[in-house]
Parts: structure tokens; C-alpha cells; sequence
């Protein structure tokens, strides 16, 4: 998801026996639906596990901005410009909130920013695509934020009350993304042929790119099965992108438009739709950096880090001097 | 009650030896609503001073009409009780059931009280 393919630290899930007191009262914490606090015990494995999982989650929100805010300069009107600006303001608000619940468990914000400007850490592959019109938006607000939302709700139930508590403000401002996408999809479909043509070509684009925001099938993953013992993973991978699919096939119905899958065929035995898989070695290119944009967004960051440097610095030394002033005033 | 950590963070203070001269102090943000409600705390947020603290609290905490007063406090300043006292400051309330209006019983007859 936003966090696709966090490695735990852990071999296997133990069981309650096997813990030491100090693990077991935290697993039982956890069991009872506690939340856990930043003061609180908590195992090393949680905090580092929860650290690259926030962390990969604000920077698939602060690289997020970057397609969408490809297309603010040139929204063809100015309540759209005026609407995706909004949204993409709240994607940055969305990076804070999580940095913040991050920074909670002891790593410090710039020791997070750096480790994504290095590629040490990683963000959502989603954000390696390129926008390359303005239907983009709509298919990248309808899918991308829809897949996102599927993902974030149930978090709001995670054991890490500061995570849990930024997905509870996450999630109200989702749904006005991904409606003000569908909007633009209905306008577009809706529009001339040509615009219609736009419309379909940004789902066929998008669609398999929002299927692997869910992360490889995890059913027998050891991660997994460790995150979803301590609560910060709520559903496997699988379930997840099945209820995506199940929504979505509908709404493209409505549009009029077609999903860019042959094979896709209701299921009536299993409730849901049949669909066909990414292309999973696609997706492990993506990750390791060979994805269309992957270059282009890393600079991008690198280079608002690296140029806001002096103002950064200069604000900081305005502030110590001030509050020296205050000091002696005071004295 | 013993241990009063100046920090909320105490993790944090491990790293405290780390150079952290480019980082903005932390502040915690605290944003009072429409109705009349004290003020709730509701994240946090870098920032160089306090007036930019609640510049940028403006931005990140209130797009949607959330509060009508913002109060922001320097992180360090905070002093946070710790878990391990959580027995000894809150179990002796927990035996004074009679601290609750329920515990008296008041015959139907006195009228609403
Ligand atoms: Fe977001
Ligand atoms: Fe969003």
C-alpha cells in the first residue's frame, strides 16, 4: 500500500508461551484492542517495524504531490485549480501528521527526510507513473485515492495510538479526494470523444499501477503474519485489493468506461470479482528504482531539500536570536 | 508521580547527543472548536518560533474550519507523567464509588435531583 513491502524484523509470530513477560503483557495489550503509547514498553521490533512503516507512509504522501502537482498550473478551469490544490495540500498535511507519528517512537524528522532522499527509505511505487493529462487527475484521485482509503480505514483501528489517531484525520479528508476524481472522470466521460478517449486511456494506465499499491500477495509472509499479530497490519494484501476491485468495477461501469482486463468476470461463488494479477516482476522493477518517474521524483525532492537548505537555517538563527533576546530581557 | 520526564518523548533523548542544528524545535498544537470546548490536543508540528508554529498550525491543523483558537507549546516543555505510575495516580480513585451521583439511591418520590 503506502507502505508496500515493510520487512519485519521478526522470524515468525511467537506464541504467548513463548514471550517473556514483558512480550506478553504487550501482546495481551495489544489482544484487548489497548492502544499503545509512545511512553509505553513496547518491543525493539515493534518500534523499528513501525518506524519504516509510518515513514514509508509520509513519504508516498509528500512524493504523492508530485504527479498532481504537475497539472495545477494548467487545470483548465480556475475552481478545478483551485479544488486540486486543496487536495494536494492536504497530501502534504497528511506527510506531517504521519512524520509526526513517527517521530514519536524516537527517529527524528530529518533523519526520516534524509533516508528518503538517499533511497534508503522507499514510498509507494504508485508515484513512479507519470500524469501525462489532465484525466490523470481524475484517474489518479478516483483510483489512487480510492486503493488509499481502503487501506487507511482500517488503520484507523492500529495498536500505535499516534498512527492510529493521524489515520482518523487522514481519513475524513480522503473521501473528498477521491470524489472530486470521480467528479473529473464523469465530466471527462461524459465529454467528447475525444475527451472520453482521455478518460479511458487514464484508467487503462492506472488500473494495474493501483493494483499493486497493495503490495504481492503476503498470504504466507512471516512479515505479515507479524504485523497483523501486533496490529499494524489489519488485512492481508490479498483481501484488500479484492475489495478494491469489487468497488471499482461498478463505478467504471457508470462511467461508461471499460477496466483494461479481459478476464474480469463476477464470481458468484466467492462474492467478488475474478481479475487478473499485476505483472508482479513490473512492480519489483518499480521498487528498485527503474520505474518511469522514479529518477525524476527523487531529484525533485532532492533538490526542494537541498534549495530550501538556507531558509531552513536562516528562520532557525532568526529564532535562537530572538529567543535569546527574550532571555536576557527578561533576566 | 516519582519519575516527571520533561519530555513526552523520552525515546527521543537517546538520540539527544545526535547533531540536530537543523532541525526546527517541535511544538505541540492544541486547537479549540466552535462550540465552546476547551482546547484538545491534535498533533504536532515543527516550526523556527512560536509565531511560525502557529502559522504553520493554521495550515496543517485547521483547513476545514477545526478551531477558532490555536495554542501552541514547545514539546520540551511539556511534562508527561510516565506509564509506570499510571497504578499509583489513578487506583485510588478507582475505590471512591461514591464520588458518582449513583451511588445514592433517591426514592422516586423526592422528584427529579
Ligand atoms: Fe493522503
Ligand atoms: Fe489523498
Amino acid at each position: 500500500m503506502y507502505a508496500q513491502m515493510v520487512k519485519s524484523t521478526g522470524q515468525g509470530v511467537k506464541s504467548l508461551d513463548e514471550m517473556d513477560p514483558q512480550e506478553r503483557a504487550f501482546q495481551e495489550r495489544i489482544n484487548r484492542d489497548e492502544k499503545i503509547e509512545p511512553k509505553d514498553w513496547m518491543p525493539a521490533a515493534y518500534r523499528k517495524n513501525l518506524i519504516r512503516q509510518i515513514g514509508q507512509h509520509a513519504h508516498s504522501e509528500i512524493v504523492g504531490q508530485l504527479p498532481e502537482g504537475n497539472w495545477i498550473t494548467r487545470a483548465p478551469t480556475l475552481e478545478r485549480k483551485a479544488i486540486l490544490l486543496a487536495k494536494v495540500q492536504d497530501e502534504a498535511g497528511h506527510g506531517l501528521y504521519l512524520y509526526c507519528a513517527a517521530e514519536t517512537l524516537g527517529v527524528s524528522r530529518d533523519e526520516l527526510t534524509e533516508d528518503l532522499l538517499s533511497g534508503k527509505m522507499k514510498y509507494s511505487s504508485i508515484f513512479n507513473y507519470p500524469t501525462l493529462t489532465w484525466a490523470d487527475m481524475g484517474a489518479v484521485g478516483w483510483l489512487v485515492d480510492g486503493a488509499a482509503i481502503m487501506n487507511q480505514v482500517p488503520l484507523q483501528r492500529t495498536s500505535f495510538g499516534p498512527y492510529a489517531r493521524a489515520m482518523v484525520r487522514i481519513c475524513k479528508e480522503e473521501s473528498f479526494h477521491q470524489r472530486q476524481g470521480y467528479d473529473i472522470m464523469m465530466k471527462m466521460a461524459n465529454g467528447s470523444d475525444a475527451q472520453k478517449r482521455m478518460a479511458q486511456d487514464a484508467l487503462n494506465r492506472f488500473w494495474y499501477p493501483s493494483l499493486m499499491m497493495f503490495g504481492p500477495s503476503d498470504k504466507d509472509s512471516v512479515h505479515s503474519a507479524q504485523s497483523m499479530a501486533w496490529k499494524i497490519k489489519m488485512n492481508t494484501n490479498d483481501e484488500l485489493r479484492q475489495k478494491f476491485v469489487d468497488q471499482t468495477v461498478p463505478q467504471a461501469e457508470y462511467l461508461g468506461l471499460t477496466v483494461p482486463d479481459p478476464d474480469i468476470a463476477w464470481n458468484e461463488e466467492k462474492g467478488g470479482y475474478d481479475f487478473t494479477e499485476p505483472d508482479w516482476s513490473e512492480f519489483f522493477d518499480v521498487i528498485k528504482g527503474n520505474g518511469p518517474c522514479n529518477v525524476e521524483r527523487l531529484a525533485a525532492r532532492n533538490k526542494a531539500w537541498d534549495e530550501g537548505r538556507w531558509v531552513r537555517d536562516a528562520l532557525l538563527a532568526h529564532g535562537e536570536k530572538r529567543r535569546a533576546a527574550r532571555v536576557v530581557a527578561a533576566e | 508521580m516519582s519519575s516527571v520526564s520533561p519530555s513526552p518523548y523520552p525515546e527521543t533523548d537517546e538520540k539527544a547527543d545526535k547533531p540536530k542544528r537543523h532541525e526546527w524545535p517541535l511544538w505541540e498544537v492544541f486547537v479549540r472548536g466552535q462550540h465552546g470546548m476547551s482546547h484538545r490536543h491534535v498533533g504536532s508540528l515543527h516550526a523556527p518560533d512560536a509565531e511560525m508554529a502557529i502559522l504553520n498550525a493554521r495550515d496543517v491543523y485547521t483547513r476545514r474550519n477545526e478551531g477558532v483558537s490555536l495554542w501552541v507549546v514547545e514539546a520540551r516543555h511539556i511534562a508527561a507523567s510516565s506509564p509506570s505510575d499510571k497504578g499509583p495516580l489513578y487506583e485510588p480513585s478507582e475505590s471512591k464509588i461514591y464520588r458518582h451521583p449513583t451511588f445514592f439511591d433517591i426514592p422516586d418520590d423526592v422528584g427529579a435531583m
